[in-house]
């Protein structure tokens, strides 16, 4: 087995919305599955409030990339929504009212009887977003989760997720390859290195909130953090890389 | 679809069936063979046996067998190809008596069946079963092992129940491919069903068709194919308008992956 992760290290702050990012292939799959209980790590711990992680916790959500593979084609969106609830012993009105909320936090309270295979991408990946917001997780996880939507839909989704965010006061840990969107997003950015992956730095975003697309990113501050981090990525690789 | 775009496409699926039907009353009209009598003749004895003497004697008996044959076939294969599935030590352990039990056609099995179980029902029933049992366990095996692995990654990360993940994840996601074995299954079961009629039975189908057969009854036997035909034709037609029902979520988001295809 090849080692994927070595040497990284870090802790997360309750409530905080800590970036991700890294040259692609690094480990940040690996790193992921990690965190959210789906592997062990062959030395080394996760810990989630002291206690370690070997199981998927019940205080932990994850948001995945490919939308189209997460959500269940046969069932609706209100459907999706439902069965993470399965297991927590509500009644019916407590669920239908969760589901209604976590819709109407992504804007989509219209749509609980479709399908996700017809609606947009964006769409999709809101619906997956209100499915980890329904099952009321402490943590977020976010595995590259605007990746494959097209660059309107994704700063409409950094914002959606930025408020919502804000709204459920939940700890995010965000994955991404894109420099820019884990400047934007986070409050922190960890810059993972090439393989073997260690933390390279952790770079302190200090940019005011509520971040604005257009304002936020015309700081010199912005700028300056983004080429900060670029640079760290370069730096380091001594293979062609592939950044944005 | 608009109610003119309906009718043209029946009329484009009806009419040579129309003109076939009516050549074959034209030709056969004058017929003198024994074994080919003029299809008058064999719409009369339709008409006599079947409209409505023998569907409670004989058509009623043979649909159930061959319904309880296909029910325990569905029940048996669908949660067997789950269980086998889901734990390939198991699998591997069973696929190779699969394949060797698949392989006996299920008329060869019936003398047995008559030897243990006699003529009853029963042993048509386990007859239907035996003959339908193994497309279906097939294809849900493939079905469970072909399930995407991200979506089980959901399951355990939203920690499903194990019957949440059978019921709503690893069963819905391989209908597609249990629905495909059904099909076969529906055929292979009106075949187990004629044949054990015709070899132990004193009602049913087959057992009409043959014995009108050892009695000269030629119209009789023509009419009760005839009514076979209409049988296959008509379990066929039920099971696609279920599947579409059911799979009408699969053609959507099948439809749905060619428009998003990546470009």
């Amino acid at each position: 087995m090849t080692r994927a992760l070595d040497g990284v290290s870090f802790a997360v702050e309750t409530g905080e919305f800590l970036c991700v990012v890294g040259p692609s292939g690094c480990g940040k799959t690996t790193l992921l599955k990690c965190l959210s209980g789906l592997m062990s790590p062959t030395s080394g711990e996760a810990l989630l409030e002291g206690t370690r992680i070997s199981e998927p916790p019940e205080a932990m959500a994850l948001v995945f990339q490919e939308y189209t593979r997460s959500l269940l084609p046969w069932l609706t969106v209100r459907g999706n929504l439902k069965l993470v609830l399965r297991r927590r012993g509500l009644g019916r009105d407590e669920i239908d009212r969760l589901i209604d909320n976590a819709l109407a936090s992504v804007g989509l309270g219209d749509f609980a009887k479709h399908h996700p295979w017809q609606l947009s991408g964006g769409m999709q990946q809101r619906v997956a977003i209100a499915r980890a917001l329904v099952y009321q997780p402490r943590v977020l996880l976010m595995d590259e989760p605007f990746a494959s939507v097209d660059a309107q839909t994704r700063s409409d989704l950094e914002d959606l997720l930025l408020r919502v965010h804000a709204e459920y006061g939940v700890t995010v840990v965000f994955v991404t390859h894109d420099i820019d969107e884990a400047v934007y997003l986070g409050d922190r950015v960890i810059v993972l290195s090439h393989r073997p992956t260690h933390v390279d730095e952790v770079v302190p975003v200090d940019l005011p909130r509520p971040r604005d697309q257009v304002r936020t990113k015309e700081m010199s501050e912005f700028t300056h953090l983004r080429a900060h981090v670029l640079r760290h990525i370069r730096n380091d690789s001594s293979t062609p890389m592939e950044v944005q | 679809m608009n109610a003119f775009k309906r009718l043209r496409n029946f009329a484009m699926e009806i009419w040579l069936p129309l003109v076939l039907f009516a050549a074959w009353w034209v030709l056969s009209a004058d017929s003198q063979s024994v074994y080919f009598p003029p299809l008058e003749q064999i719409l009369t004895a339709f008409r006599e046996a079947w409209l409505f003497a023998g569907v409670g004697s004989e058509l009623v008996p043979s649909l159930t067998r061959f319904v309880a044959g296909l029910a325990i076939a569905i029940v048996v294969g669908v949660s067997l190809g789950v269980a086998l599935g889901s734990a390939p030590p198991l699998r591997r352990a069973t696929m190779p008596m699969i394949e060797f039990m698949r392989a006996i056609p299920a008329p060869a099995v019936l003398p047995a069946m008559i030897a243990v179980l006699g003529f009853g029902n029963s042993m048509k029933i386990v007859l239907i079963a035996f003959g339908c049992v193994w497309p279906i366990l097939l294809n849900t095996i493939d079905g469970v092992r072909s399930v995407d692995p991200l979506q089980l990654d959901f399951a355990r990360v939203y920690r499903l129940s194990r019957r949440d993940r059978m019921l709503s994840l690893v069963i819905p996601a391989a209908s597609p491919r249990i629905f495909a074995g059904l099909r076969i299954a529906l055929a292979l079961g009106l075949i187990v069903m004629v044949i054990s009629e015709i070899l132990g039975s004193s009602n049913g189908l087959g057992f009409v068709i043959i014995q009108a057969q050892q009695t000269f009854a030629i119209p009789q036997m023509w009419a009760g194919i005839l009514v076979l035909g209409i049988v296959g034709f008509t379990v066929n037609s039920a099971f696609l308008i279920v599947e579409r029902r059911a799979l009408r979520w699969y053609h959507g988001w099948r439809g749905s992956q060619v428009a998003d295809a990546p470009g």
